[in-house]
């Protein structure tokens, strides 16, 4: 049944990746990189990595739509025509996507127990974050409660770029408007 | 039952998928997009029952309320050409 979920969601991935690659548009390859993220973060909860797909569904589908369409107001909405052929480009990602599949082929099987990081650090974990914190998802013991400092440095430096992107994003109309209002000419 | 349903859930997705690539405007993208966006919200919350856990449903608050920034941005876009426009005035 998962299995069967994640393949058609994964299906589904693939399609939208065709997608973003033959369309010129770039307003709708910023959508369809939108619904990439929330299939994305679908195939993460199946996988019961709920926090990983919290992220993705926050930064990719949330934060990066939005950052990607402050950039479509810096640029054109039409893709360019590209310039050079992609033999060499294609050649590259062929490479570094073999080399990549070669490095997992010595990596454990899924949710194998006996390896080297279920059986030291894990396991104590998993021992102790019920009885010490309280909190039912191991994950969340370890980054809200174990790591609380940490998560709130985390935290502290997104708000610090949070905001930084807000200045910028005010600051880029104000120069617009007055060279429109010195030449005269009626935007829209 | 819960089977049933995932799978309508999946043809939803798929469905809205083929709007998000045909459609001739990019309203007819926005709208499959936020389906999309709702629709992994079921599929979430039909899992998190199917495995037995329906904390799941908390994580589809969450989702929602990313779904709904996601949509304004897009319309601010639209309305304004101008993630930084403060908005409430027209934008002649």
């Amino acid at each position: 049944m998962e299995a069967a979920i994640n393949m058609g969601l994964l299906t589904l991935m693939a399609i939208v990746t065709l997608g973003i690659i033959r369309l010129r548009n770039l307003f709708a390859v910023v959508i369809l990189a939108g619904i990439y993220s929330f299939l994305m973060a679908s195939v993460m909860i199946v996988l019961d990595a709920v926090d990983v797909a919290m992220t993705e569904a926050s930064v990719g589908a949330g934060i990066s739509t939005v950052l990607m369409l402050g950039v479509l107001y810096l640029t054109k909405v039409e893709e360019a025509q590209p310039t050079h052929t992609p033999i060499l480009p294609l050649i590259v990602a062929v490479i570094v996507g073999a080399a990549l599949v070669y490095g997992t082929l010595d990596t454990p099987p899924f949710g194998q127990a006996d390896t080297v990081m279920n059986t030291y650090v894990g396991a104590d974990y998993l021992k102790r974050s019920v009885p010490e914190t309280g909190i039912p998802n191991v994950v969340t013991s370890v980054l809200a409660s174990y790591r609380g400092f940490d998560t709130l440095g985390e935290t502290t430096v997104v708000f610090a770029a949070g905001i930084g992107v807000l200045l910028l994003l005010a600051r880029a109309k104000k120069p617009k408007r007055r060279k429109q209002g010195e030449e005269g000419d009626d935007a829209s | 039952m819960m089977f049933a349903a995932s799978a309508a859930i999946m043809i939803w997705l798929a469905l809205a998928v083929v709007r998000a690539l045909r459609g001739p405007t990019v309203f007819d993208r926005l709208v499959a997009s936020n389906s999309i966006g709702t629709g992994a919200i079921l599929l979430l919350a039909v899992f998190g029952f199917m495995t037995g856990r329906p904390e799941f449903l908390d994580i589809g608050i969450l989702y929602a309320l990313l779904n709904v920034v996601g949509t304004i941005a897009v319309l601010k876009f639209f309305r304004f050409g101008d993630l930084g426009h403060r908005g409430g005035e027209e934008p002649d």
